[in-house]
Parts: structure tokens; sequence; C-alpha cells
């Protein structure tokens, strides 16, 4: 055997995934549906907030989800109380869904049949940041009663993420919720990320969320035919 | 804990390298972006897992740490940044969301025996 030496390769880890998730993205322009993805800790709220987000924008809107679960197939039968098209994906050990995985979930849907698709992660703030998934926005959830520093102790998936919502706001004088320090925790880790903030409970917050998800894909279909 | 999955990854990515070029691996140096999402540590314990029973059993991963670089609007200057955070320019302190650098996760070069 000869001296070791050294040869350049330069690859990506994570390219298989990023090229499924640029054609998934691709597909979800060319058929004008705008893909919202969320992720959190487990019990946030993600799935309630999902279930009042399809049912609030049905009347106007053609919505469907898809949910990641490690084992259950709860939280769809909870989405789909919504009415909305709803389909599971259990990700077995897997902590977070993958790009692959959103692709063969979608094989049998039309897309141009729908105006939103959401994407529940599985509830996890560490191992969902790696992987695109080819979703139009990332949505971060926190709620009040996890505390004000969330964004500090996973500066990562707050990065990576377009927005961040707040939920169980009713609850945040029970729980002396510190608007502000959240505000500034997740200002430290994502400069100029907008912030909403809501109880999927009670429904207030709701209407400004909702107005914007309408403007968001407004301005995608104005891009596509422009 | 995805460590294990992107150990996979790597073992898999280094093993094609490999073959293309009819070598042996006995090292593989990995960049490892601060925002990447992965924790070196439990990156490596994977790495050993990974290797067990593959023609890269035995071989050493070597990390890299790539730290996260922004452009300062203000300063308009590339910086890096002290912590992953504080998303803030530290010679001047403005906020700074413009990530050029540290989401990297890149099999950057093999350490092979003919
Ligand atoms: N008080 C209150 N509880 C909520 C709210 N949203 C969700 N929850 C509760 O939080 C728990 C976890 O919610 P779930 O939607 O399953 O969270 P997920 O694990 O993130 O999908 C459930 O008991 C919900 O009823 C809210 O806005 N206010
Ligand atoms: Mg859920
Ligand atoms: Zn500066």
């Amino acid at each position: 055997m000869s001296e070791p030496r050294l040869v350049e390769v330069r690859r990506n880890v994570l390219k298989q995934n990023d090229v499924i998730a640029r054609s998934l993205r691709e597909q979800f322009r060319f058929a004008g549906v705008f893909v919202v993805s969320l992720v959190s800790s487990p019990g946030s709220g993600k799935t309630t907030f999902l279930e009042k987000t399809l049912t609030q924008l049905q009347p106007r809107y053609r919505v469907a989800a898809l949910v990641g679960d490690l084992a259950t197939e709860n939280d769809a039968a909870r989405l789909a109380r919504s009415k909305a098209p709803v389909k599971q994906i259990t990700t077995g050990t897997l902590c977070h869904l993958e790009a692959a995985m959103v692709q063969n979930a979608l094989q049998d849907w039309d897309l141009h049949q729908l105006d939103f698709l959401f994407i529940e992660n599985v509830g996890n703030l560490v191992c969902p940041s790696s992987y695109d998934l080819g979703e139009n926005l990332r949505l971060v959830l926190m709620s009040v009663t996890e505390g004000e520093d969330k964004p500090q102790k996973y500066p990562t998936i707050f990065n990576s993420a377009d927005v961040a919502v707040i939920t169980k706001n009713e609850l945040s004088g029970v729980v002396e919720f510190d608007w502000d320090a959240a505000r500034k925790s997740i200002e430290s880790v994502r400069p100029g990320m907008k912030i909403f903030r809501l109880s999927a409970k009670t429904g207030e917050g709701m209407p400004e969320y909702l107005d914007f998800l309408s403007r968001q894909l407004a301005e995608q279909r104005a891009v596509v035919h422009s | 804990m995805h460590e294990l999955s992107i150990a996979m990854g790597i073992v898999e990515a280094a093993m094609d390298e490999a073959r293309q070029r009819n070598v042996q691996v006995s090292a593989v140096h990995l960049r490892l972006g601060a925002l990447s999402g992965v924790v070196k540590d439990a990156l490596l314990f994977s790495y050993e897992v990974a290797c067990q029973d593959t023609p890269l059993e035995g071989s050493r991963l070597l990390i890299e740490e790539v730290p996260v670089m922004v452009f300062c609007p203000r300063c308009k200057e590339k910086r890096v940044l002290q912590s992953v955070q504080s998303f803030t320019c530290p010679e001047c302190a403005s906020p700074t969301r413009e990530v050029l650098q540290g989401k990297e996760l890149e099999v950057f070069a093999l350490e092979v025996e003919e």
C-alpha cells in the first residue's frame, strides 16, 4: 500500500433531499398552490392551529394537509374533521419529514385543485431544520406556556423559518408570558421575522394570520403570471 | 436525533466516490456549518455506527466547523457571527439576516489509499 493522499470531492450530504425539494417547489409553483410547513416542539399546538386554519380557509379556498407523525394517525383524524383532504405520513423512528416523503404522499393528489397545502412536521425543534420540503413558507410555532427563550435555545430552526406564531395567547396572563422578551429572543436569531400572536382555541389573532396567507398566495400567483 | 441518517448519508457519499476511483478511504473530511442543524458529537458517534460492516469501517471522520458568515447591511462587509444566538454585526451591532455561509454539510475531501 502507498501513502494516503487527499482527494477533494465536495459533495453535499443532503443533495438528494435538496434536489427533490427543488423539484417539489417547481411543481407547487406550476400548480399555483401555496405550501406552508409547520414546525414546533411536541404539544405546542400545531394540529389545533392547523385544524382551525383549514376550517376557516375552506369557505374561500381549496385546502389540504399532510401530517407527519412518528406512529399514530391521531392528528390526521383530528384534521379530517375540517373536511379537507388530509394524509398521514407515518415516519416510524424518523424524527422529521424529508422531501421524498412529501413527494410520495402527494403522488395521487392533483395539486392544480388546491390553493393551499399545509405540512405539519413531526414535533421536534432540531431535526426538521436541515430538510427542505419545497415549502414556500416555513412557520415555527411556540406557545406561551413554553417560556420566552425557545428561540435562543433552538436558533437553527428559528433562523430557518420565515414566520413565527406564538399560540395559546389566551393563557399568557396565567403564565405571565413576557411578550417583549419573546420578541427580543426571536429578533436576535432572526432579525425582522414576522410574528403572529394568537390563540387557536379562542380564535383571537387568527384573522390577521389568515389575511397574511391570502396575500402570500396572491403574491405568488402574481409572480408566476408576470 | 437525525445524526445517524446524516452519518449514513456521509458513508454512502464517501463509498460512492471511493468506488469511482477504486480506492480505500481512511478518513473523511467534512465541513459542518454552525447552522446545519447537526450536532458534532452526536455525528461523530453516529459515524462509527454507520461505518460498521462497510468498506469504511475503521475510517476517521474529521470535522471542520464552519462559522456563520453574514453580510452586514450597514458596514457593507462580510462578517463572522460570534454566536448563532445573535444575528448582529460584531463590528457595528446592526441586525442582519443575510446568511452567506454556515449551513454546510459537505463531504469536502477523502484521505485515500490505492
Ligand atoms: N389553551 C390552549 N390550548 C391549546 C391551544 N392550542 C392547542 N392547545 C392544546 O395543546 C395541546 C397540544 O395541542 P396539539 O395541537 O396536539 O399540538 P401539536 O403536538 O403541536 O400538534 C392540546 O391539549 C391542545 O388542546 C390554544 O390556543 N390554547
Ligand atoms: Mg400534532
Ligand atoms: Zn456592521
